[in-house]
């Protein structure tokens, strides 16, 4: 395998972490702060993609879709927990599972209900469309690398904003002790509708970029948010610095899993079954990643709680 | 416009008739007690590949409605695309419902949870989509009959073709379960040149850069691959930005009319294999595509082709026996004495159909994407499994 082919495939495996980084920052939030496990929020980004795809046909702007599907899906995470959620915070793990799995049928069926069962049409703007070639003669994707931008800016701009605003440090302090700072004064229950929708935006503004390279359709973001629990499992729950590390470890293993595997496996068997074996095998990386970064650390790699 | 309206009239008319006949003489054979055919319709409505299952039952019930036959009693019920709930509507249907046909499904591992267990209980079963090689060879049951194809079957057709262009390296493609390990087999069993190399992905995958890379790297002629539903509108949008100057070749599946709108200008220009397509000159075809047409405001994809010619099936059948006499039922059947909107349509030695496939082309026809026949792939294709076959 050339350099070049090693080098893109590494973009690759960054743009693909970066993305889930977006999915991934608002679980571990909601996680951290709450104490609540969101199945929904693969919802979430579902709704980011519908809005961003029907706001860019009836517009023509793919700008307004994208400004669409932070705002769509930040209303929604908003309505949702100030409706459903808040009542769960007091509740067992087990019941907020079960009322954000009901979630899930339900933003699904609503958005068939809305837009139909035909995967919507949504693309690349014109002005990010084609690829251009970096030092080195790599040929990429200008929209891929645009979305490695993105995910760094909004990387950049969630840790200065825990880390150095007054809202950040109402997070971590919820994070830390959850009565102590409602006895401080601070309103907390702003302060959770607050991260919902903050985490929430994150979801749809990953949903609307990813739709856009894949394919917008209802039960999208069920898969994402498999992966997204894999990252923050990794990263250890509640931690930003965990999911973005986590992130881009499953986004790389993932992505030079498939590259890899199934030529390492083709110097010793016959193509055919190499491909398929290696195939397997890179399927199941990241799932043996998280393994073993359980062993190692059974709270994950940046968790504040064992 | 004129031919096509006067071809709806003319077999309105005429199964009109055909109805009304069977029907006067079924009531004279049995002395007033026909006994009508209940059909249980399971399919996806619901989830992610729900547009196939719409579509397949869009069709089916369009041909239903055209009969306009009384006898014909259709319960449709929803799979989730899930085994477990596929068996369990199953159940309910031949238990509780007592129906006499089973039809709908569109994943091929649905259909092997289900299809073994319902023709053992004597029920008849009429593939409108999923067909896997196990229930062709050693697998086949008279009372299993597939009325779109064998799984491997367009797949031959693209390795067929890929053969007759004479590319002589090729990049091959297909997510890692049954269906994609069947796919590759199935192309290079008709394609003669080199296999470039290829690459299984995974199930649900939606990003494929790592791939594209891979093809970009490999210096193959063309590319062959085969992703269903949503894998193939991301491949397609992704490959189309990654600028490759390569031809692609792939089957009907990643190119239908229900995702071509969501592909977009990406899919323009690609070869892709079908035993239908709308263009397929003749009456039925004509008569199919405009009510489908008018019906639903949307143009149909080869699964409401497939679920239309099921029920045509069925409903020839049921003129020339009656369900409850399973023998002369099932002969009817394996007649196909249908007008199929594929033209030549017949039944090879284990119920699956010996037709023509096509090179269809993605064009763009007064601003709808849709596919129009560049070529013929293979004709009177059977399939590979017929031998294995004991019936």
């Amino acid at each position: 395998m050339s350099t070049i082919l090693l080098i893109e495939q590494l973009l690759n495996g960054l743009q693909s972490g970066l993305m889930l980084f977006l999915m991934a920052a608002g679980l571990t939030l909601v996680f951290g702060v709450m104490g609540l496990i969101n199945l929904a929020h693969g919802s979430l980004y579902m709704v980011g993609a519908f809005a961003c795809a029907g706001v860019a046909a009836a517009t023509g702007s793919f700008w307004l879709g994208l400004a669409a599907s932070i705002a769509a899906a930040a209303a929604a995470g908003a309505i949702v927990e100030v409706a459903v959620i808040r009542r769960l915070y007091a509740r067992d793990h087990l019941d907020q599972v079960l009322a954000t799995f009901a979630l899930i049928l339900i933003f699904s069926e609503g958005t068939r209900w809305l837009y139909g069962s035909f995967p919507l049409y949504l693309n690349v703007p014109p002005s990010l469309s084609g690829s251009v070639t970096l030092p080195g003669g790599i040929q990429y994707s200008l929209f891929r690398l645009a979305i490695i931008g993105a995910g760094l800016a909004v990387a950049v701009g969630l840790f200065l904003l825990i880390g150095k605003t007054r809202i950040g440090v109402q997070v971590r302090a919820g994070e830390a002790d959850r009565e102590m700072i409602a006895a401080l004064g601070v309103d907390i229950r702003r302060l959770y509708t607050l991260v919902f929708a903050l985490g929430a935006a994150l979801a749809g503004m990953a949903g609307a970029l990813v739709g856009t390279i894949q394919s917008v359709q209802v039960g999208m973001g069920e898969p994402v948010l498999i992966l997204a629990f894999v990252v923050i499992v990794i990263g250890g729950i509640g931690s930003i610095k965990g999911a973005l590390v986590g992130a881009l470890l499953v986004g790389l293993t993932d992505t030079m899993g498939r590259v890899l595997l199934p030529s390492i496996f083709g110097l010793f068997m016959e193509t055919s079954a190499a491909t398929s074996v290696g195939a397997a095998l890179a399927s199941m990386a990241i799932y043996i990643l998280m393994a073993l970064v359980l062993i190692v650390k059974p709270g994950g790699l940046f968790g504040a709680r064992a | 416009m004129t031919g096509i309206k006067t071809g709806i009239h003319r077999e309105t008319r005429m199964t009109r008739f055909l109805t009304t006949t069977a029907l006067a003489l079924s009531m004279m054979g049995t002395a007033a007690m026909a006994e009508p055919v209940k059909v249980g319709m399971i399919t996806t409505l619901s989830g992610g590949g729900a547009s196939l299952g719409i579509d397949t039952r869009d069709g089916f019930m369009l041909a239903v409605e055209k009969a306009g036959n009384p006898d014909l009693e259709v319960h449709i019920e929803d799979d989730q695309r899930k085994p477990e709930v596929a068996v369990q509507l199953s159940d309910e249907m031949i238990q509780s419902e007592d129906v006499d046909v089973l039809t709908g499904i569109v994943w091929s591992n649905l259909a092997m949870a289900v299809v073994p267990g319902a023709v053992r209980q004597g029920k008849f079963y009429l593939s409108t989509n999923a067909a896997p090689s196990q229930l062709a060879g050693k697998g086949c049951h008279e009372n299993y009959f597939s009325v779109s194809y064998q799984n491997d079957n367009l797949h031959e057709a693209a390795g067929q073709y890929a053969t007759d262009e004479g590319f002589g390296r090729m990049f091959i493609m297909a997510p890692n379960y049954p269906a994609g390990q069947d796919s590759l087999s199935g192309f290079k069993r008709f394609y003669e040149g080199e296999v470039a190399n290829e690459v299984y992905t995974q199930l649900g995958q939606t990003d494929y850069a790592a791939e594209i890379a891979q093809i970009r790297d490999s210096g193959a002629d063309a590319l062959f691959f085969f992703l269903p539903g949503g894998m193939g509108i991301s491949f397609m949008k992704q490959w189309a930005e990654a600028g490759i100057d390569m031809p692609v070749v792939g089957p009907a599946f990643s190119f239908s009319q229900d995702i071509l709108p969501a592909i977009g200008e990406a899919a323009v220009g690609v070869k892709n294999t079908a035993q239908w397509s709308k263009d397929i000159d003749n009456e039925a075809n004509a008569a199919f595509v405009a009510a489908f047409e008018e019906k639903y405001d949307r143009l149909p994809s080869l699964y409401a082709a497939q679920g239309y010619d099921t029920a045509r099936l069925l409903l020839s059948a049921m003129e020339k026996a009656d369900v409850s006499d399973a023998d002369a039922f099932r002969e009817a059947l394996r007649a196909a004495e249908f007008d199929s909107v594929r033209g030549d349509f017949a039944f090879g030695p284990n119920q699956h159909p010996v037709q023509d496939i096509y090179v269809r082309e993605v064009i763009s026809e007064e601003g709808q994407l849709t596919n129009k026949i560049v070529a013929t792939a293979m004709e009177d294709r059977g399939d590979a499994y017929a031998e294995e076959c004991s019936m």
